[in-house]
């Protein structure tokens, strides 16, 4: 909370300004009334017209500065409003850019992306609200208190005797309800992350036909966040009525201990009437506070859930390192890292409290096998390597560890002889074009999923889609569109629109979209991880002669299935639950390496030895 | 529907138009006329008439109680008024009892009232949901290739929660501001009709001006709700994929697309939040106005001896209190706006055309089917206007394996979409033992099938659930069985939970060889005849795939079988090689006959080994 008021302090100037102007303009909103009084009581009984015309143009003078500098006000208080919203939305936004994996990891995708859009909107509405009814209502409370001490302080006294209660009441009832509003979002979070599965699902869904199934699913938490919500709210609305009470005690308390005073002779009944007048504004004024203090429960729920976020530690900052002249681009050297090692169990306890609300038990370090497991090999520049091994043995976790997207346990991963963790990550990762697993494309053209805003020339990113065998497709949806063939086919395939996850687009094109895309811009280092895994043969084959061709100066890892995909590489690892089995050329595993020769008889089919 | 419209109707902009995603949907989202969307809310609440009118009913009571106390506490006043030493402090005392206990009812009434309209408030939400889930369930696959997802849950969450919060506050307020405004009308009728002429002259000043707030409102909501969505849909899309641009360090430049998009959204939340507050002052405004002239008028009728200062006092306060909800109303107004605006969007998607019903003459599946599947004369494309699949022919005999090869973007896949009704063919027929199937009932003509995909996808569930999807009575037995058969059990059981090790959708505990594994396991528990395999493998290594070849196997024992695969050697004891090429079957025979007549799967089956 006290993070996301930084936020609104910045904006304090502009926010005092739109305050005073409320101020101003309730002042004379409550003065309209009061003129209104003194017409009628004195002004209308001197039978004057010139005098009542007189009164009457101050009246509309009076109403039409209340409605400018109301209206002042709520403009200052949306604009603040806004600009709060901005910078915190921005924040969060570079924020979750800047967490590592193994961060995301722990809150999930799903949690901070509602964090960014539920959580920020609620703040937005809170932060403008607050401003704009709470000015009116603190005014006539104080302004309420103040006149009743002019009429009777005894009985004031009395009345502000029930204000502790009040606070204590208010206290109460919201450090419950915010707790509450908490565990709503949370709800709110898995249905949400229900209706993802399903959107993104729906062929397995329809295909097993468990459309039922899914709907009690979806009813469970449905019923759920609704029950949440219930609870949250019923709290927070016994505010009111035992609050409405609590005064209206005092009211009668004041009428008792009146009755007495007067009794006595120590006041006139006249002024107990005025107390009660003044006393329902009291009481109103209380009500429009509370009101507040309920959006600011919820607002505190969501400013926790953004705070969480933004206060992570930063991880993965460069770490001042010796360099080691050892001659070679990429080396690792003794590496060693496992996913729910040292550094995951200890976690962070705003995020376990998270974790340990919808999502059962994740994997928690027990029995702790490393991913990766004392690995070491060095590559020269413009030299090869292809990572070959079955599911799951820790491919791509040498990836992950290479551009940093987590810290290795033991040993050191270096580029050039400077250790990765020594590099600021832009700097680090400019060196790469890469194609990942699961790699996404953006609802955006296919030249803008391309280039990725880094400011290709057209030139090199039709190169690119020729070597990554792309242009041959988007020179037919080209001339699809310009309805005949032309010199300009691949410029107009390169203007496609790629739906959101590429959706139109087969699952070899898409591919072959990202291979340009990790092509243009020249990398020093390209790592296409399984990134052929859905092109056939020949697609695949024409690209490796692309890349051979084209990009000899760059150092190349290949994470492949195929040892068609590896066998022309200059070296070749091969990795077994998280060890290297085997390091070597074609011929050299081919002769020493017993997992590579099993490899190899499985893709070449039994006997079928010689065909090669 | 009509026919020629069977492909592509219900799916505006198709999925190979440039239309499709998140872009576009500003234009296509056009605005429906009020009465329409009231209708429509109008219905959510009817379902609650009874609730509401209890609603109503505690809204009098509560107003009517409060009017109690005032008057026990002026009772009270008259005995003290007696003056000092002759109190009735005894007479006091009672009233002030009376008072406590009414305000303690009061209270409980109001408390009661809160949580009623809460609770109506909730199970219209909950509803609403409901609804639009089952929406979701219902449409084709179609919609989902060409929206946001994001966007879609921000019409299920946002728009949802917004449309519930006002209609629940709202209504009860126009209700009890409705009594409220009856009332002093009556009163001031009685006191002064001459005045209440003036009094009319501001009323429609105010019921124009709050027409035409509304007017400028709403198409702002509209935007706001629009933009929301957008931003929804950027944000989900680049937190995916937040790995890829950190790879190219392209956060930067991210970030500043994302500050446009964010600006949009404030930008556009601001416009609509402050025209809207506009609103308020202005109305108060005129009812300023109207004190002013009905002062300025009764101090006239006052000249004229026709009206006792008393009641021109009287008459202002009455005029308060109708301008008071009047003011309120104008405010609910401008948020009643963005309910509108925000149903709008989640109408769209409840009445979006649902997967057309199946034929009214379908028929299931026979329990035993032998499983003979025929496409005649096919033709299809994503978009009427681009036809991916010519008059294709394929015949798969029973228990056949029957593998489609090609290169890719040939159409392999959509061959799947049209088998498992995905998308319906635009012109020709599929038939299952003869049967067409667009005469099948989807469910059972689905059930007909497993299905391992390229895609695989899991759920946020434990390991158990991800496997036995597909069979809900499934013993841990048999999950166990079928996943030692898809050589994935010793990796689950190295888990510190096993089978309850709980996946998350994206799925970061398990590589995407080990989900194809777990997606092929679950596929083992399935009894179907038929099976399709779309590069069910293709991230499975080499060396497992031989493992659970035996399992495949088994798998595909007595069952016909489509398989899709790249790799050429899952394929070659197929009984039936289907090479696709652009959407045209160029070649089709064993692999033995294909080799021999030395075309274009030559070519393909040779280029591995070069």
């Amino acid at each position: 909370m006290k993070r996301i008021l930084k936020y609104v302090v910045v904006y304090l100037p502009r926010m005092l300004g739109g305050l005073a102007i409320k101020v101003l303009g309730t002042l004379t909103d409550l003065g309209l009334p009061w003129v209104l009084a003194f017409m009628i009581d004195d002004v209308i009984p001197k039978k004057s017209l010139s005098l009542v015309a007189l009164w009457g143009v101050v009246m509309l003078i009076l109403a039409v500065v209340t409605r400018a500098l109301n209206v002042q006000a709520n403009r200052m208080a949306s604009s603040v409003a806004r600009d709060v919203t901005r910078s915190v939305r921005h924040d969060l936004y570079e924020k979750i850019m800047s967490l590592s994996g193994r961060q995301v990891d722990q809150f999930t995708i799903p949690s901070l992306v509602s964090r960014m859009t539920s959580d920020t909107y609620n703040i937005h509405h809170a932060v403008g609200m607050i401003q704009r009814i709470g000015v009116r209502a603190p005014m006539i409370l104080l302004g309420g208190i103040a006149i009743t001490f002019t009429l009777d302080v005894v009985l004031t006294l009395v009345l502000i005797a029930t204000l502790p209660f009040i606070a204590v009441l208010v206290w109460f009832i919201s450090s419950k309800g915010i707790p509450m509003y908490t565990k709503v979002q949370q709800a709110v979070d898995q249905m949400v992350q229900v209706v993802r599965e399903n959107v993104t699902g729906v062929r397995v869904i329809k295909a097993l036909s468990k459309g039922e199934g899914e709907k009690r699913r979806f009813d469970k938490i449905n019923e759920e966040t609704s029950a949440r919500e219930v609870k949250a709210s019923s709290t927070m609305s016994a505010i009111n009525p035992i609050m409405n009470l609590i005064l209206n005690i005092g009211l009668t308390l004041v009428i008792i201990v009146g009755a007495y005073r007067v009794h006595a002779g120590q006041m006139d009944v006249g002024k107990i009437v005025a107390f009660l007048s003044y006393f329902t504004m009291i009481l109103n004024a209380m009500m429009s506070i509370n009101r507040i203090f309920v959006m600011l429960s919820k607002a505190t729920a969501s400013a926790n859930r953004i705070s969480e976020v933004l206060e992570a530690p930063s991880e993965l900052m460069p770490v001042e390192m010796e360099s080691v002249a050892n001659g070679c681009h990429i080396e690792f050297d003794h590496v060693k890292f496992s996913y729910y090692g040292a550094n995951g169990a200890e976690g962070n306890s705003a995020l376990a409290k998270e974790k340990e609300s919808g999502r059962g038990g994740t994997l928690s370090a027990g029995e702790i096998r490393r991913n990766i497991d004392d690995i070491s090999f060095r590559l020269k520049q413009g030299e090869s390597l292809g990572i070959i091994g079955s599911t799951g043995s820790g491919k791509t976790t040498l990836i992950n560890l290479l551009m940093r997207f987590y810290d290795v346990e033991e040993g050191a991963v270096r580029i050039h002889g400077r250790d990765v963790r020594s590099m600021s990550l832009k700097e680090l990762r400019e060196q790469f074009g890469v194609v990942f697993q699961n790699d996404i494309l953006f609802a955006d053209t296919i030249r803008e999923n391309i280039n990725f805003w880094r400011d290709i020339p057209e030139e090199q990113l039709c190169r690119a889609a020729e070597d990554a065998q792309a242009a041959e497709f988007l020179r037919e949806i080209g001339a699809a569109a310009l309805e005949g063939a032309g010199a300009a086919e691949l410029t107009q395939g390169l203007s496609h629109l790629a739906a959101s996850k590429g959706a139109n687009l087969s699952g070899g094109q898409k591919q072959r979209v990202l291979i340009a895309r990790a092509l243009a811009g020249k990398p020093e280092i390209l790592i296409l991880d399984d990134s052929s895994s859905a092109l056939d043969y020949k697609t695949d084959a024409n690209l490796r002669v692309a890349l051979r061709e084209h990009l000899s100066g760059t150092t190349a890892i290949m994470v492949a299935q195929r040892i068609s995909s590896v066998r022309s590489l200059d070296h070749i690892l091969v990795m077994e639950d998280g060890q290297c089995v085997g390091y070597g050329s074609h011929e050299e595993l081919m002769a020493g390496c017993s997992t590579y020769q099993e490899i190899y008889r499985s893709q070449m089919g039994g006997g079928d030895y010689g065909r090669s | 529907m009509a026919g020629a419209n069977g492909a592509g109707g219900g799916r505006p902009g198709g999925i190979g138009s440039p239309g499709a995603g998140g872009r576009m949907m500003k234009a296509k989202e056009k605005p429906k006329d009020t009465g329409y969307v009231l209708k429509r809310l109008g219905a959510y609440l009817f379902h609650y008439k009874w609730l509401l009118l209890l609603a109503l009913a505690l809204t009098i009571a509560g107003n009517s109680l409060a009017l109690v106390g005032p008057m026990l506490s002026g009772y009270a006043v008259d005995l003290i008024e007696l003056g000092a030493g002759r109190v009735d402090l005894e007479g006091v005392w009672h009233y002030v009892w009376l008072m406590l206990i009414f305000y303690a009812v009061s209270s409980l009434l109001s408390y009661a009232l809160a949580i009623l309209m809460l609770r109506i408030s909730q199970k219209v939400v909950k509803k609403m949901r409901q609804d639009v889930f089952y929406k979701l369930q219902s449409l084709p696959v179609g919609y989902f290739d060409v929206h946001q997802t994001g966007d879609i849950l921000s019409r299920i969450s946002y728009d949802i929660d917004t449309v519930s919060t006002s209609l629940a506050n709202d209504l009860i307020q126009i209700c009890a501001s409705a009594i409220t405004v009856t009332g002093s009308f009556v009163m001031m009728l009685m006191i002064s009709p001459p005045l209440l002429i003036v009094m009319l002259f501001t009323i429609p000043l105010s019921i124009f001006y709050t027409k035409y707030m509304s007017g400028r409102i709403r198409p702002l909501s509209r935007r706001r709700s629009a933009n929301l969505g957008r931003l929804n849909g950027f944000v989900e899309e680049m937190v995916s994929g937040q790995k890829t641009l950190k790879a190219y360090a392209r956060e930067d430049v991210n970030i500043a697309h994302f500050d446009e998009t964010n600006e949009e959204a404030v930008d556009a939340f601001y416009q609509a939040e402050f025209v809207s507050s506009m609103v308020g002052p202005t109305v108060n405004f005129i009812n300023n106005l109207s004190l002013a002239l009905i002062t300025a008028f009764g101090a006239v009728l006052y000249l004229f001896n026709t009206l006792t200062l008393g009641s021109i006092s009287s008459f202002v306060l009455y005029s308060r209190k109708f301008s008071g909800p009047i003011n309120e109303l104008a405010n609910l107004a401008s948020e009643l706006q963005s309910a509108m605006a925000a149903a709008e969007r989640v109408l769209k998607v409840l009445d979006e055309e649902a997967e057309p019903e199946d034929a009214r003459d379908a028929v299931d599946l026979p329990s035993h089917i032998r499983g003979e599947v025929v496409m005649k004369h096919v033709n299809f494309g994503y978009n009427p206007d681009r036809t991916i699949l010519h008059d294709l022919n394929l015949r798969a005999e029973p228990g056949k394996l029957v593998a489609i090869v090609g290169p890719t973007g040939a159409g392999k896949t959509t061959i799947i979409n049209l088998l498992m009704r995905f998308y319906d063919i635009n012109s020709g027929r599929i038939t299952i033992d003869g049967l067409d199937i667009s005469k099948i009932k989807r469910k059972s003509l689905r059930k007909a099938y497993a299905m391992v995909l390229q895609d695989t996808w899991v759920f946020e569930g434990t390991i158990f659930d991800n496997i036995a999807y597909g069979k809900e009575d499934a013993t841990r037995e048999e999950v166990e069985a079928a996943a030692k058969a898809a050589r994935i059990h010793s990796y689950i059981s190295r888990l510190p939970q096993g089978y309850d090790t709980v996946l998350s959708e994206d799925g970061t505990n398990l590589s995407k060889g080990q989900k194809q594994l777990l997606t092929i396991a679950r596929a083992m528990l399935l009894d179907a005849r038929m099976l399709i395999l779309d590069e069910a493998t293709s991230n499975v290594d080499t060396r497992t795939e031989v493992h659970i070849r035996e399992a495949m196997r088994e798998l595909m024992k007595n069952k016909t079988c489509f398989v899709i695969a790249h790799r050429l050697s899952t394929i070659v004891d197929a009984d039936t090689i289907l090479v696709v090429r652009d959407g045209d079957v160029i070649e089709q025979g064993s692999h033995k006959e294909l080799m021999e007549q030395g075309g274009f799967y030559h070519q393909l089956y040779m280029s591995q080994f070069e």
